[in-house]
């Protein structure tokens, strides 16, 4: 990508959909994302919310970062540096992957897509390029940066399959959950994966600058028929927490941008042990995890539900009722489809164990007055949300 | 006969703020100035009628935020301003912008190298540990560590407990960061060349070291420690020039009582059966204390003010050897308008901030290379700023002020420093900044040059050396000035040191000064009026 002299001009970019989303914005809130104007929300929250939850949404993923990995060792190169086993990835699949520096801390997570024999696109919340490179020394291996070169856009709810279809993009019906198909929209070739961050039956959809807005457009013109939203960021947040999704660089620190020791998280901390494969052979990171693994478990993130209907925000948590404090909220949401409170919390195990009650000490405002209450936390052990047609092959047809 | 308390000599920054905290204590204290104005290094002087310059330093960032609090010194007038960017021009038309803003910072790093704008992710967060680390010891009085009383061993433990805050694998990384040369740590980050001149840029100010010598890298932490309003790394610039924060320090020590005198050159420190009495001044007036601060730097003071034989031979035999080389110049230009620079797009707000002139390692290694021979660099690199578009107080409307800061240039260029030489010095940095801006010399009206020469016998800093001693690891913490001489305390009983030779060193920082009022005053069994550090936790 050339960057042009004249960048300094705006310090966020305009996406490819950008037109598009301005044009639908009703509360032009807007805020930065990668260097993107990225929206926060477009129209009430939960007229978003519900699109996500009850029909279908839209939310423009450009600037998440986006790498092409191809080459002989490709296979080879990514096997090395993710935690999870990959001997099961084909062309034509999507696996999450997280991965980690020698001290077994997380660095990221992200998707890994291969889209073909030795071609892998793998994309990220944070920017890699500095660590796959330094990852890739002694590896036959291609790595470009191609966040700026591909549009992508999420395409979630209910009623996904039916809208891209009616758009005219042929050939979902067999598409499973994890599976990519390269397809086409009214003559314009373009990627469709069944993956996303919102827990529900949804598509994400990857495609040249170019023909951005006419896939757009597509896709809005059945908005007669059936009902289609734009969504932002404080939407996204709501449903990736209702399925149980963690982000790094907000719920945990990301190994490379950590500044205070034993601040960064490994893949066990943060609940996502299940992504380590220690049996599959080296990968960086191993031999800490390996030790970490015999060690009993010193802390980890944990999905909870706080008691009541109080907005629940950032708060400690209690191992009673003005009791230790052993933890805190990293992120929460209410939850308009369970009508709970769900909040994942960093949580300090005792004797490897997680503590028996969990407290949150919840702070609220009531006509600008500060008011708090103890409200008592059960956990989930399993996604607070994960409905059933989320992965129904062929999905219902509306 | 006068009778204070406490004589402070020379009024640069450290001694004013060393002086407003004993005034503030209650004491009667005297800062004697040998020039007709105050500040030291910190001064702004109208030279040129309507055009005010920072003479020597010109930007702000290290002074501690908990002295400036404590000495109120925002009601005594001082504001500092950040300043927006850094930028290096490039010998090939294009340029390098470091930018505040972090979206067009990172692109901009993007558009030189992507890999490197991804890079700057982990040198920021090393850069940034390092200095939260180091910053924790500014305001603090380092431990001898031989002494087994009871508070060195507090100081020490201290110091172990914040250094094992650290992993096993960070502690190997702080101790190479220490003994590192610049070039080649940034190049555990950085590929491309420019983004590694640009960076290193900051470690070879004011020192007599070049970009591959080791030990340059600290001098990079002691440039990214400073901080305006919490933002780590921002340089500020003092309204009104470096000179309104002499006069902010000054009005703040007047307002609890103390006194200053200009033009009183202090000739000598006397002692008497090896306990201070007082100085006695060039002019042969005796003035008496108990108590004498000498805010000079190590050599001076030891071996200019004080009596050789007064002093333990150790202490003269460190002073002598006392690493103090004067490797900088400046520059200080009226300028009848604002030069344009046509690398630059228009309205680009890079002029806003420092901007330099040199793009390869090698040019920065070749500018030390002509030191090393006694000579002013032919290439030199610069540090330039036009503080005039931000600041309105500095030159007339329309008009502007250029301050340049210029490395390297000798102690004693063969033959020794005339007026002619000064001047083809001067004509050197003119000459550079003319090759990237075609209408700059014909705005120049009235430039102030100042060589290793000009620094030390205008302000009294030996050998020029901005920083009063080099911040090389062998006269850092509780080797600065000397080992066993680091907590303030000098050889003679009432006698104590406050400028930037002793702990936590050079810079507009007031932190030596501070430290060694708290010193005195425990001495004096005075309640303690410094300020206790923030916490960076």
């Amino acid at each position: 990508m050339t960057i042009n002299k004249e960048h300094f001009r705006r310090a966020l970019q305009h996406s490819p959909f950008h037109s598009r989303l301005a044009a639908l914005s009703l509360t032009e809130e807007w805020t930065g994302w990668n260097g993107y104007k990225a929206a926060r929300t477009l129209d009430k929250l939960s007229t978003e919310y519900f699109a996500v939850r009850s029909s279908c949404s839209v939310m423009d993923l450009t600037p998440m970062e986006k790498y092409r990995i191809s080459g002989k060792d490709a296979f080879r190169f990514l096997d090395r540096l993710v935690t999870r086993d990959l001997s099961k990835l084909k062309p034509g699949m999507v696996t999450y992957v997280v991965w980690c520096n020698d001290d077994g801390k997380l660095i990221d997570d992200g998707t890994l897509f291969q889209l073909d024999e030795d071609q892998y696109r793998l994309c990220s919340q944070h920017h890699q390029l500095d660590w796959l490179l330094i990852s890739s020394i002694g590896f036959d291996v291609n790595i470009e940066v191609e966040t700026h070169e591909v549009a992508a856009l999420a395409v979630q709810g209910p009623t996904a399959y039916s809208i891209l279809t009616e758009a005219g993009i042929d050939g979902l019906a067999d598409l499973k959950p994890f599976g990519i198909a390269q397809l086409q929209c009214n003559g314009f070739p373009l990627v469709v994966s069944r993956t996303g961050y919102t827990g529900d039956l949804g598509y994400e959809l990857w495609v040249d600058p170019k023909h951005a807005e006419s896939l757009w457009d597509a896709l809005f013109a059945i908005k007669p028929r059936l009902d289609i939203h734009p969504i932002g960021l404080s939407t996204l947040e709501m449903v990736r927490i209702e399925a149980g999704f963690i982000m790094p660089g907000f719920d945990f620190n990301t190994a490379e941008s950590t500044i205070r020791a034993d601040y960064d998280r490994s893949p066990y901390e943060v609940g996502l042990g299940w992504l380590v494969n220690l049996d599959k052979g080296h990968f960086t990171g191993r031999q800490a995890l390996l030790a970490e693994k015999a060690r009993p478990v010193k802390r980890r993130l944990t999905k909870i539900y706080v008691d009541g209907n109080k907005p629940v925000r950032e708060a400690f948590i209690f191992d009673a009722k003005h009791g230790k404090q052993i933890g805190e909220i990293k992120c929460a949401t209410w939850s308009p489809i369970l009508k709970a409170n769900l909040a994942i919390a960093d949580i300090e195990f005792v004797n490897g164990k997680l503590p028996p009650q969990l407290w949150a000490r919840v702070d609220y405002q009531r006509e600008l007055k500060w008011l708090s209450i103890w409200a008592e936390c059960r956990v989930s052990d399993k996604p607070f949300y994960t409905p059933e047609h989320r992965s129904a092959t062929p999905p219902a047809n509306f | 006969m006068n009778n204070y308390d406490a004589i402070v000599i020379g009024a640069g920054h450290n001694g004013l703020t060393n002086a407003a905290f004993l005034a503030k204590a209650g004491l009667r204290v005297l800062v004697l100035e040998r020039n007709p104005y105050i500040g030291g290094a910190s001064t702004s002087r109208e030279l040129h009628k309507g055009w005010k310059y920072s003479n020597a330093s010109y930007v702000c960032s290290l002074f501690r935020p908990e002295i400036y609090n404590a000495l109120d010194l925002g009601r005594h007038g001082l504001r500092v301003i950040p300043v927006n960017s850094s930028m290096t021009f490039k010998q090939d038309g294009d340029y390098f912008g470091s930018y505040t803003q972090p979206n067009i910072r990172r692109r901009e790093i993007m558009r030189h190298s992507p890999r490197d704008a991804d890079a700057v992710v982990r040198f920021d967060a090393d850069v940034l540990r390092w200095c939260k680390l180091v910053r924790g010891f500014l305001l603090r009085t380092p431990p001898n560590p031989g002494s087994l009383k009871p508070r060195d061993i507090f100081e020490l433990a201290y110091l172990m407990k914040k250094f094992y805050e650290l992993t096993e694998a960070q502690i190997y990384e702080f101790i190479r960061f220490f003994t590192m040369s610049i070039a080649e740590y940034l190049e555990n980050y950085f590929e491309n060349e420019t983004v590694l001149t640009h960076y290193s840029g900051g470690s070879i100010i004011g020192t007599g070291l070049g970009v591959y010598s080791p030990g340059t890298a600290y001098v990079l932490l002691h440039h990214a420690m400073g901080d305006v309003d919490g933002n780590v790394g921002a340089w500020g610039f003092a309204r009104g020039g470096m000179g309104s924060v002499a006069k902010a320090l000054a009005g703040a020590f007047q307002s609890y009582g103390g006194e200053i005198r200009s033009d009183a050159e202090v000739a000598k420190i006397t002692v008497a059966g090896n306990k201070v009495t007082g100085v006695e001044l060039a002019s042969g007036e005796k003035i008496a204390a108990k108590v004498v601060v000498s805010n000079l730097d190590a050599k001076r003071t030891f071996l200019q003010i004080m009596d050789e034989a007064d002093l333990p031979p150790k202490v003269v035999q460190r002073a002598r050897n006392f690493k103090i080389r004067g490797s900088s110049g400046k520059v200080n230009i009226a300028l009848d308008g604002m030069p344009t620079f046509p690398a630059l797009p228009e309205g680009s707000t890079l002029t806003q901030g420092h901007m330099h002139f040199t793009d390869t390692l090698k040019r920065l290694e070749l500018a030390y290379d002509d030191w090393k021979e006694d000579r002013w660099s032919a290439d030199p690199y610069c540090d330039m700023l036009i503080p005039s578009q931000y600041d309105p107080s500095m030159a007339p409307q329309g008009k502007h002020m250029m301050t340049v800061f210029v490395q390297y240039c000798p102690v004693n260029p063969d033959g020794g420093w005339t007026d002619e030489k000064r001047d083809q010095f001067g004509q050197t940095v003119i000459d550079q900044i003319g090759d990237y801006s075609p209408d700059f010399k014909d705005l120049v009206l009235h430039a102030e040059i100042r060589t290793p020469r000009e620094l030390e016998n205008e302000i009294g800093l030996t050998e020029g050396n901005i920083f009063q001693g080099e911040l090389t690891f062998d006269q850092l913490a509780f080797n600065r000035p000397f080992p066993g001489y680091a907590q303030y305390r000098g050889p003679v009983k009432g006698m104590y040191m406050s400028g930037s030779s002793t702990h936590p060193g050079g810079g507009v920082m007031g932190a030596p000064g501070a430290n060694s009022a708290r010193e005195i005053l425990k001495d004096l069994r005075k309640p303690d009026t410094t300020p206790e550090a923030y916490s960076d936790d």
